[in-house]
């Protein structure tokens, strides 16, 4: 459970991420505003409190939306992460030189495939420090979920210790699996930083 | 009469309260190479970014191949600003080398010639792959397909970025500087390139250059730039050989000087 929060929250958090990230950077004052007010609201409240709008009070009228808890999960953990991701995207996706922009033009690219060909590799590559930080702790926060019903990690610790008794065991193991997982995404976010900087010279950018 | 391919008429272009294209005019026939001289900050790269669509102008019109780049017709046949269709159409028949290269960091050489005319042509990629792998044994980096930015030379990489350019046909070349971010013997490779070009092909060039040898041995013609306008222009022997105005004769024995 853990590990399938996690995986589909982090794909929902760096696409939204992206998403807020150039809503922010456009120049449709509306876009703007859209992404501004979702990068607030989802970084300036606690995720919790988002999990339990999304769980208790969506369903209710006037509202009538019903999603199980393992969507609710992902849904929340995936647009909280992504809140912060926007703005590491946006610091990316500017760091990107202006030549770069320039040459797309002479080369008469349309702006999409001069973003997702040209401008996305680069920042991918220059927000991935900072992203994995944020889809560990992604993870770490997928301990929020069983308050919504869902028995994830940490829950099924707590249910094993309260029948057994081991805890340091069941809690050392438990240590031990958040750990692995962690540098499962660590690891993850290497192999794709090694190839989208392929041909690079080692720390420098464009 | 044959039409020029390139018409800027009356174009003038501020930034804030500073002109730096004044009213300014000219014609370039179709093959014609041109380059163009002048003091630092006398609006020369202006004059190329504006024609490549890169900076808007405020006033004055562009006209490439008998068609208005800046401005197009109106439904009541009045000329209006151009929207970004128009203009991508129009600027198809441009291309441009920079100073800096800017080519793309995480494709390699064959990838950066390939790019543009299968993601914008439309080419199949193996029809993109030979015109690309000739493109680049032109510039003579036959040997270097797989390397990427990074692992060439200045020199090397301007060329892989002009062949980048080429790959898109143009009709108009412009050259901004290309040779002034690169050590002197780097610059002979480069500039071989540009003679290759204006030999073999029945390109329009203009360039933007300090390197007066260069351009007074390969231009037609020499414009000489001065506080955004065409202060002087002609043929390298009148212009280099026999300048008439004050400011061109100040400007090049600055740069005899210099150099
Ligand atoms: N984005 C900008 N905002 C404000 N001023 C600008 C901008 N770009 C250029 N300028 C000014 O416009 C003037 C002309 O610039 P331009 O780059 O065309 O000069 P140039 O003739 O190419 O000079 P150089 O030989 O140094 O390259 C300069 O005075 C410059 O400071
Ligand atoms: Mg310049």
């Amino acid at each position: 459970m853990t590990v399938q929060v996690t995986f589909w929250g982090s794909l929902l958090a760096i696409v939204s991420a992206i998403v807020a990230a150039l809503g922010r950077l456009s120049s449709v004052p509306a876009l703007r505003w859209l992404a501004i007010t979702y990068i607030e609201v989802f970084r300036g409240t606690s995720l919790l409190v988002q999990l339990f709008w999304l769980y208790f009070v969506l369903p209710m009228p006037p509202f009538n939306i019903e999603m199980s808890a393992f969507a609710v999960a992902i849904l929340g953990l995936g647009l909280h992460i992504g809140a912060y991701g926007a703005e590491v995207m946006r610091g990316a996706i500017r760091s990107v030189a202006k030549g770069q922009y320039e040459a797309c033009q002479a080369l008469n690219m349309s702006p999409f495939k001069r973003f997702y060909r040209i401008v996305l590799p680069q920042a991918l590559l220059a927000a991935i420090p900072p992203g994995t930080n944020l889809l560990i702790e992604l993870l770490k926060n997928t301990s929020l979920v069983s308050l919504i019903t869902l028995s994830d990690l940490a829950f099924r610790a707590r249910q094993l210790d309260q029948a057994t008794f081991m805890t340091l065991e069941i809690f050392a193991l438990t240590l031990l699996l958040y750990f692995l997982l962690a540098q499962v995404i660590n690891l993850g976010m290497r192999m794709l930083e090694r190839r989208l900087s392929r041909g690079r010279m080692q720390g420098g950018l464009s | 009469m044959p039409q020029p391919i390139v018409r800027f008429t009356d174009v003038t272009k501020r930034y804030g309260n500073l002109t730096v294209l004044n009213n300014l005019n000219l014609d370039v026939e179709a093959g014609e190479k041109v380059a163009i001289i002048g003091p630092s900050g006398s609006g020369k790269s202006t004059l190329l970014r504006a024609l490549m669509t890169l900076e808007d102008i405020d006033e004055g019109i562009i006209t490439v191949d008998d068609e208005p780049l800046t401005h197009m017709p109106a439904r009541d046949g009045r000329l209006v600003r151009a929207n970004a269709r128009h203009q991508r159409k129009v600027r198809g028949k441009i291309g441009m080398v920079f100073q800096s290269f800017n080519l793309f960091p995480h494709m390699s050489a064959l990838q950066n010639v390939m790019e543009a005319p299968v993601q914008v042509l439309g080419l199949d990629r193996k029809e993109a792959r030979e015109r690309a792998c000739e493109l680049l044994d032109m510039v003579g980096l036959g040997e270097k397909h797989d390397h990427y930015p990074s692992q060439l030379s200045g020199g090397q990489q301007q060329r892989v970025a002009i062949a980048r350019a080429l790959a898109m046909r143009p009709k108009v070349m412009l050259f901004d500087e290309v040779t002034s971010a690169l050590d002197p013997e780097l610059c002979g490779e480069v500039l071989s390139v540009i003679r290759r070009l204006g030999a073999e092909h029945s390109l329009t060039m203009l360039m933007v250059t300090h390197q007066m040898g260069f351009a007074r041995e390969f231009a037609d013609r020499i414009c000489f730039f001065h506080q955004g306008r065409i202060h002087e222009q002609g043929t390298p022997a009148e212009l280099f050989g026999n300048p008439r105005e004050d400011r061109t004769r100040c400007f090049l024995s600055a740069v005899n000087e210099a150099q």
